[in-house]
């Protein structure tokens, strides 16, 4: 009785109010910070207690991922062909994607790897008891599902508004392309000996945004090696390269008479116009800026 | 079966051929129906396709040099490292190219260009040369050979370096690596026709030099016969051979190592014929692979080089059989 009193005391009800508080404010929050959880690109599911502070990426895309959702001062090491923004370019490099260096990624002590789900690196590092997050995106919609999945891992503000501004990007570079090009047939080559880009490929969705068609269909896979002949016969009226030279192209036997090269409707974009291009990552509608560039040029 | 075997040669060269002009991207089309481009029929298939057997020519008669060279049947016209000389001097010039970025490369295409074609051959002749050099010259095969072994799997690992530290030339090296005889052009055709002749005729000249090699080198010298030199010729030869090919049209392989086998299975010849029967059988394999390379996955590409390895492989493994069981009878 007096037990039941002295628990009932005006003081006691205080201290149960703010227990009871605490335990409520407790569980609304808890479950926001302890429970960051993931599906990467095996189906494997990564828990985190707290979202990641240190993030080592070993695929330019990703970490250029990070880095547009705000996540770029989490980044302790990069592979060494990550090279945008301008800051990792400082970052410790720990290999690359075929030859990542496992004591390296280690020794930066990282909370979270970021890493394509085809490294044989994933098994060891995770065997050591770091975080692995296996992530590749390789089409539009793959890059919006990995900024998702990395915008909820790094626990982001910016997700969907880095979603918008790259919808907002691509529409504004397809307005600009102009009218007489939209529908024309261009042939985009990836490596001189003759390898494409289908129109299955990134670039060739974000081309294919911009209005314009591909010589090559999807069907013969994102990248196929062309016989040559084939794209003499389907006579493109452009021409876009990722490296090699216009004077190349038409060096070629039997290339002069394609309409873009008759016509010098040839881009040759460099190298890093060319990883721009290339990367499925969140720069995808500076992507489709660079082509709307080059068309707006190249118009007949 | 001394004129059989060239008649046979020289009548699949002519169909084999005249496939090729059929042959196109989009499949088979006779060359004189409407919808056939001239342009394409002149300036792609046909210059593709003589191509193909002129380079095929080179290798199988660089293999049969090689062979009858080194007296031994498993020798290959990519011995003494020149294939990997080759690589490693078109990955020099495309890292160079990779990290000059597109302005330079257009500015400078011709060199470029010129440069692809002339650093594999100058790192095929390189790296010949730096294999004589660790050989301690030509007088002892085995010697030659290790070295050859050595100077290809260490130029070999430089090019994987290379491939590694400028990732953008990984695709184009690759595409090197595994051969490509789809942008053969017709000054590729009269190149490959040149080095070939002059490989003819000096073969056919130093013919009867390697029969008289293959009774040994010290009975070759008994015979009055100027071994070094005429050694020295040969391996020329080898070294021009595969070098152009290799600048044109990749690394295509197996060729060179299966038209002299392939040769020697319908017939016994000596070295004068076998080199010249060889060069034909070289010239119609690699055509043949065109062939299907065009054919198979139309209008994409399979690398010819890989078709070369599996049927090469297959045939020699064949081949091999058919000894190892030849010899268990007798």
């Amino acid at each position: 009785m007096r037990v039941a009193r002295a628990l009932l005391a005006p003081t006691a009800c205080r201290a149960w109010a703010a227990a009871i508080a605490a335990v409520l404010l407790a569980a609304a929050v808890l479950p926001a910070r302890a429970a960051t959880e993931v599906r990467d690109d095996r189906g494997k599911v990564i828990r985190f207690a707290s979202p990641p502070r240190r993030i080592v990426s070993v695929l330019p895309s990703l970490t250029e991922t990070v880095a547009a959702l705000g996540g770029v001062d989490r980044l302790v090491g990069t592979d060494r062909y990550s090279d945008w923004p301008e800051t990792v370019r400082a970052l410790p490099k720990v290999g690359g994607g075929i030859d990542p260096n496992l004591e390296a990624i280690v020794a930066l002590k990282p909370d979270c790897v970021l890493i394509a789900p085809s490294a044989r690196v994933s098994r060891r590092l995770e065997q050591l008891g770091l975080r692995v997050v296996a992530l590749e995106p390789k089409t539009h919609a793959d890059v919006r599902r990995v900024t998702r999945v990395v915008g909820t891992l790094l626990g982001s503000p910016s997700t969907q508004r880095l979603l918008a501004d790259m919808d907002r990007g691509l529409a504004a570079a397809a307005a600009r392309v102009p009218a007489r090009v939209r529908g024309l047939r261009a042939y985009v080559e990836v490596d001189q000996t003759p390898y494409a880009a289908s129109s299955g490929s990134f670039l060739g969705e974000t081309l294919a945004r911009l209005g314009l068609a591909n010589i090559v269909p999807a069907s013969m896979g994102p990248f196929p090696h062309l016989n040559p002949e084939f794209v003499v016969a389907a006579n493109p009226a452009i021409i876009l390269m990722a490296g090699g030279s216009a004077a190349e192209l038409s060096a070629r036997p039997g290339w002069k008479r394609i309409d873009a090269v008759r016509a010098g409707r040839v881009r040759v974009f460099d190298r890093q116009e060319g990883d721009v291009l290339v990367r499925p990552g969140p720069r995808l509608a500076e992507a489709a800026a660079l082509l709307a560039d080059a068309l707006a040029v190249l118009a007949p | 079966m001394n004129a059989r075997l060239p008649a046979l040669l020289a009548l699949l060269t002519v169909t084999l051929g005249l496939l090729g002009l059929c042959l196109g991207a989009t499949g088979w089309s006779w060359p004189w129906q409407a919808g056939t481009d001239p342009v394409i029929l002149w300036e792609l298939r046909m210059p593709r396709t003589a191509g193909a057997w002129l380079a095929g020519g080179l290798l199988g008669l660089t293999g049969a040099i090689a062979q009858g060279l080194f007296r031994n049947p498993l020798a290959d016209p990519y011995l003494l490292g020149s294939a990997s000389g080759a690589s490693l001097g078109v990955a020099a010039v495309l890292a160079v190219g990779g990290t000059a970025g597109a302005e330079a490369m257009a500015a400078g295409s011709w060199l470029i260009r010129l440069g692809l074609t002339g650093a594999a051959f100058l790192g095929a002749i390189g790296a010949v040369l730096l294999t004589l050099v660790l050989a301690q010259g030509l007088a002892h095969t085995l010697r030659l050979l290790l070295a050859g072994v050595i100077v290809g799997v260490v130029l070999g690992a430089m090019t994987s370096l290379l491939g590694l530290a400028v990732p953008a030339i990984a695709p184009a090296l690759q595409a090197f690596m595994v051969g490509s005889t789809g942008l053969l052009g017709w000054t590729s055709v009269a190149l490959l026709a040149a080095v070939l002749v002059t490989g003819l005729a000096v073969s056919i000249v130093l013919g009867p030099w390697l029969d008289a090699l293959s009774l040994g080198e010290e009975t070759a010298a008994s015979l009055g016969l100027p071994v070094g030199m005429l050694r020295a010729a040969l391996l020329a030869v080898l070294a021009l051979g595969t070098g152009t090919v290799v600048a044109q049209a990749g690394l295509v392989a197996f060729v060179g190592l299966a038209a002299p086998h392939a040769v020697r299975a319908v017939a016994r010849l000596t070295h004068r014929p076998l080199l010249v029967a060889s060069s034909l059988m070289g010239g119609v394999l690699l055509l043949a692979a065109d062939l299907l390379s065009r054919w198979l996955l139309a209008p994409q590409e399979l690398p010819v080089g890989i078709l070369t390895s599996c049927l090469g492989g297959g045939y020699l493994l064949w081949w091999m059989r058919r000894q190892s069981r030849g010899a268990g009878a007798a």
